[in-house]
């Protein structure tokens, strides 16, 4: 029978919550790296006793942490695990995300636009997603703030930058959202290797097709009101991309209002907010067997990060947008006030699809039967900054 | 206290034993309990007991000193004999007390946050 494994980051560590395939009886591991802000976690989909983390703090920096046996223990990548490592020096470098600006394959640094309109320093600050590749459990994708990708193709020992895309040369116009300049959003093409979708707050889509060497800002039919030029190239603040696995050439976008729908991967994008009671909001999500079903959290605006009305509810569209339906059965029904954030909405892949989703009330839900019907796992995590789910046969 | 002096136990040629206090969760990623002794060849400044600390424990890189610039990363500070360290030059010797091993140096995060 199959099991899945929920892999929750919170602002004051990581969770790893497991049941069966009927998902009613959940057992909680954790906090594993208590006190640390995780931003997020992910298993590898070629072995999934490999999961990769991404451990901040403001006192301490960046460590990338790694699991070889789903999340019973766990190591930074090439660093000797006990109290007196072996003599000389360490041969990796498992925290170290240095933008490249060699001659040979770096681009120079330049500045991105700050909050005030002025031009401000380019730094690294955290990780905000880790994103392993589909095809080789040693290669893993970070995207990083000030947004950059970088890649690791030794299991996280050593980080390079994909500097194409920081060097893309719209970077000046590249701006911060409220929670900083952060690449959020990557997606693998399953049907083409050179193929990745990425996502930056405040910059908007971005397209390679030839493994991230070059990039293209695919944007078109984006409209933000908050920046001089509605229709601009860059700038956009998308919240999150999603796509289902048999359709790489579509994409569905939560933007920071707006939800949004390419058939062309990213080339052009339409709205299919429809009848949404809001169209704000952090996470989307595709359903795992039907590609037209798609799932948001709608958020009351930009200014009040909370649900509507206080009732917590996703929105399920199985018409690829534009009719939305409300999916509030075991969800609160009066004075919720918490926020979905952008990483913390994943799908299993059984038979009857589930859901999951985990607040900055600390609660994670989750739904066994594509939405019909929803129940905490668990109630007072700390906030939740990002849920993956793996289904393990 | 967590001894990771050389195996005879005293500071080894040309150097001198000394103590370093870290914060919990350095404690925690380092997997060490107490206070860290460390050999540092003299003159003993926060530059070479931070040389050594990261050599001996090198999960710690780029968790006290920033990985790119070298610098004190923002909110850790580090106080010797009762004195705040933190803005001083990183090739200033270090008080005798702790040169010596007498007193620690003490590696502190600052109280921040929620």
């Amino acid at each position: 029978m199959s099991n899945v494994r929920v892999l929750v980051g919170t602002k004051k560590g990581a969770f790893v919550l497991s049941a069966d395939g009927k998902r009613k009886d959940w057992k909680v591991d954790g906090p594993f790296f208590a006190g640390w802000e995780i931003y997020h976690m992910k298993g590898s989909p070629v072995d999934s006793n490999r999961i990769y983390v991404s451990q901040t703090s403001g006192w301490f920096g960046q460590l990338i942490q790694r699991s070889d046996d789903g999340g019973k223990t766990w190591h930074q990548p090439g660093m000797p695990n006990e109290a007196i490592p072996p003599p000389g020096p360490p041969k990796a470098l498992p925290n170290r995300f240095a933008y490249d600006t060699s001659e040979k394959t770096g681009k120079p640094l330049t500045t991105h636009q700050w909050y005030d309109g002025t031009q401000h320093p380019w730094e690294f600050k955290r990780v905000w997603h880790v994103e392993p590749s589909l095809t080789d459990a040693d290669t893993v994708y970070a995207g990083v703030e000030d947004a950059a990708l970088f890649r690791s193709t030794d299991g996280g020992e050593n980080w390079h930058e994909l500097a194409g895309l920081r060097g893309h040369g719209t970077g000046p116009m590249w701006q911060p959202g409220a929670g900083g300049m952060g690449l959020h959003t990557i997606i693998l093409d399953p049907s083409d290797p050179k193929r990745i979708y990425i996502a930056i707050s405040a910059a908007g889509a971005f397209r390679t097709n030839d493994g991230g060497a070059t990039w293209k800002p695919i944007n078109k039919g984006l409209r933000s009101q908050f920046i001089p030029d509605q229709t601009a190239e860059v700038g956009h603040c998308v919240h999150h991309v999603a796509m289902h696995r048999s359709r790489p050439n579509v994409l569905f976008m939560q933007k920071h209002w707006d939800v949004m729908r390419s058939d062309d991967a990213g080339e052009n994008w339409r709205e299919v907010s429809g009848d949404l009671p809001t169209d704000f909001g952090f996470v989307i999500d595709v359903h795992a067997h039907e590609p037209e079903t798609v799932y948001v959290v709608p958020i009351k605006s930009d200014s009040e990060h909370f649900p509507l009305e206080g009732k917590l509810r996703v929105y399920r569209s199985r018409k690829g947008g534009n009719e939305w339906e409300a999916l509030a059965k075991g969800l609160p029904e009066r004075d919720c006030y918490v926020n979905v954030l952008r990483d913390s909405m994943a799908v299993d892949t059984l038979d009857n699809c589930g859901v999951y989703f985990g607040t900055t009330g600390g609660q994670v839900y989750a739904s066994a039967d594509a939405g019909d019907n929803w129940s905490p796992i668990v109630h007072d995590l700390p906030a939740v900054l990002s849920v993956e789910v793996q289904t393990l046969q | 206290m967590t001894d990771a002096k050389s195996p005879d136990g005293s500071g080894g040629a040309g150097t001198v034993t000394i103590r370093v206090a870290l914060p919990y969760h350095l404690r925690n990623l380092a997997h060490i309990d107490g206070d860290v002794l460390l050999d540092v060849a003299a003159p003993v400044t926060l530059r070479s007991v931070l040389d050594a600390l990261e050599a001996r424990y090198p999960m710690l890189r780029g968790t006290i000193r920033d990985y790119g610039t070298g610098q004190r990363r923002a909110f850790l500070r580090f106080f010797a004999c009762e004195e705040d360290w933190s803005l001083e030059s990183l090739d200033k010797p270090l008080p005798q007390e702790v040169a010596s091993g007498k007193e620690p140096l003490l590696i502190l995060g600052a109280i921040a946050g929620g």
